[in-house]
């Protein structure tokens, strides 16, 4: 059920090429992240959309192999 | 939103619409059987907030119903006069910030500061 974090990173770059990200593995186990993006692309969106936006990244994988992702989005302060 | 074509979709319409705050959880308010429903447990009830806590992992139909309904992955969701506020880290982040607390006055949701 655990991801590989590089993976991830992958996935979210891919659907959001423009996006800053920063992972952490917050217990080490492969299953248990938390994700910092950063994107223009949030820019004028809601929180909601923004999270739905990675979440289509990740391709359906939130929420079944990828257990838990505590997500943070933001867009660039300049954007 | 979704259109209203399945029975679980209706059910989660009229929760919705019939209660000020709902939270579809896993377990029971008093019993939060997962560690991000528990979260929001703790910061509504910190905020004083009543809401009507709904466990999805009694009926699989809605535990992925009411995904498909908000087009959200994850449980727990809240919603707050029929509108989807967010998941754990949103709910998280805005009361952080205050801005949960602010929201709820505005909806006409009685919540301490």
């Amino acid at each position: 059920m655990a991801m590989d974090i590089q993976e991830v990173e992958r996935l979210i770059k891919q659907g959001l090429p423009d996006a800053t990200v920063r992972i952490e593995d917050l217990r080490g186990d492969g299953d248990h992240y938390a994700a910092h993006v950063e994107s223009p692309a949030f820019a004028g969106k809601t929180r909601i959309e923004q999270h739905q936006m990675v979440y289509k990244a990740l391709g359906g994988r939130m929420g079944g192999a990828l257990h838990a992702l505590a997500l943070r989005t933001s867009a660039p302060e300049s954007a | 939103m979704t259109t209203m074509t399945s029975p679980v979709h209706e059910r989660i319409a009229a929760d919705i619409q019939d209660n000020d705050v709902v939270l579809y959880m896993k377990g029971t308010p008093v019993f939060p059987q997962c560690g991000f429903s528990a979260a929001v447990v703790q910061i509504l009830s910190h905020l004083g907030v009543k809401f009507k806590g709904i466990d999805v992992l009694v009926d699989p139909s809605l535990r992925d119903g009411i995904k498909e309904f908000s087009n959200w992955p994850t449980i727990p969701q809240l919603y707050v006069k029929g509108e989807f506020v967010g998941g754990c880290d949103i709910v998280r982040e805005m009361y952080e910030s205050g801005e949960l607390a602010d929201f709820l006055r505005t909806k006409g949701v009685a919540a301490n500061a």
